[in-house]
């Protein structure tokens, strides 16, 4: 427990230090290379600006006007009994369908609840942990014209039920 | 999917608003969030450049490259269907290696060509093999070393401590992986037995 700690206070400072450090020494243009890369990050966060805007529009209304409050209350005995908050719902449902949707939930729930509260700690391993089972099935499978996918949908969308459950349970496991 | 939901979102949220008198509190709240869209974007995209950067240089500097030597007994081991010197292997092990350094860009390309080499191999073209079914599920569940975005978008929103959450995610996405491989690998063994 305390290692992996030290793992999470230290990872970022060391990557800082040891990923240019690797890169000089096998001669990599490091400076160069950074700016190239630098550059994609940027594109990136631009494309997802449409995903945000439209995520947080939605969820707002969804929230500001009560609707947000009876879906919670009307789930609760399901979610509760599991030992999932239900404010988390909506990531649960948008992540295997889209990944910039789901980072823009997550973004939502990290600004309502702050990133260091239970549900903040929780979407961010949940969004970390699993994967966009139905955008990586359409993309793959749609490249190469397979139509008769089988049983990987089913064996995608189980795996990522129970990576939201281990989410819930590494969250207990480290932070309470 | 995504049409139907976000159409509900919105359509539902006005309806129940209607019903408690709180037309005002969402025309605010949508306005506000469309604010709130593009002040994330921008405490973002600072964080998601020096991410991206790093990344690149520990692309190009070989660091995928160890990671999927050191993968590729694994990968012998899922894919028993595969020569090991097929190019099929080496596009599956730097595809998963670039996803577990959170490497998006420079997996899907990759990505895509070990589907093309699969699909090489697999006799009825139009039904998807073994072997993809296993490759997609390492893929739909694949291992975060780092969450990079996770740490960024966190420290937008003024975490304590950004990165306090790679031990957990690390812990839960290997679970979920190693469900996934057991599943796929139990669903495959079901299918022969069965003669499909």
């Amino acid at each position: 427990m305390s290692l992996l700690d030290t793992l999470s206070l230290w990872t970022i400072p060391a990557m800082l230090a040891l990923i240019p450090l690797w890169g000089y020494i096998r001669k990599v243009k490091v400076y160069d290379t950074f700016i190239e890369g630098a550059e994609e990050g940027l594109k990136v966060a631009v494309q997802i600006i449409p995903f945000l805007v439209a995520m947080m529009v939605a969820l707002s209304v969804f929230r500001a006007s009560g609707a947000m409050d009876l879906l919670a209350r009307a789930i609760n005995p399901v979610t509760a009994r599991l030992g999932f908050p239900s404010e988390i719902l909506p990531l649960m449902i948008v992540r295997p369908m889209s990944g910039a949707g789901a980072l823009a939930v997550t973004a939502d729930l990290l600004k309502i609840h702050h990133p260091d509260s239970y549900i903040g700690r929780l979407a961010s391993i949940m969004q970390g942990s699993t994967d966009t089972t139905f955008y990586v099935l359409t993309v793959y499978f749609g490249a190469v014209g397979i139509r008769k996918v089988r049983y990987a949908a089913a064996v995608g969308l189980t795996a990522d039920v129970v990576g939201f459950l281990a989410a819930l349970w590494a969250c207990n496991w480290f932070f309470r | 999917m995504l049409n139907l939901i976000w159409t509900a979102l919105m359509v539902i949220g006005v309806a129940v608003a209607a019903m408690t008198g709180r037309a005002g509190a969402v025309t605010d709240a949508a306005f506000q969030a469309g604010k709130v869209a593009i002040e994330t974007i921008i405490g973002l995209a600072g964080l998601m450049a020096l991410w991206m950067g790093l990344m690149k240089v520990a692309e190009k500097s070989g660091l995928m490259e160890g990671l999927a030597w050191l993968l590729r007994p694994i990968v012998r081991l899922l894919f028993p269907t595969l020569p090991g010197n097929h190019p099929a292997v080496g596009a599956i092990l730097m595809n998963i290696s670039a996803n577990m350094l959170g490497l998006g860009s420079a997996a899907t390309p990759m990505g895509l060509k070990a589907m093309q080499e699969l699909q090489e191999l697999n006799d009825e073209k139009e039904t998807a093999s073994e072997a993809m079914c296993t490759f997609l599920t390492l893929n739909t569940s694949s291992i975060t070393l780092i969450p990079g975005t996770i740490i960024a978008l966190r420290a937008t929103y003024k975490s304590v401590n950004p990165a306090e959450v790679v031990g957990a995610t690390l812990v839960a996405s290997v679970v979920a992986g190693i469900f996934g491989i057991l599943l796929d690998w139990l669903v495959r063994k079901y299918n022969r037995a069965r003669g499909r």
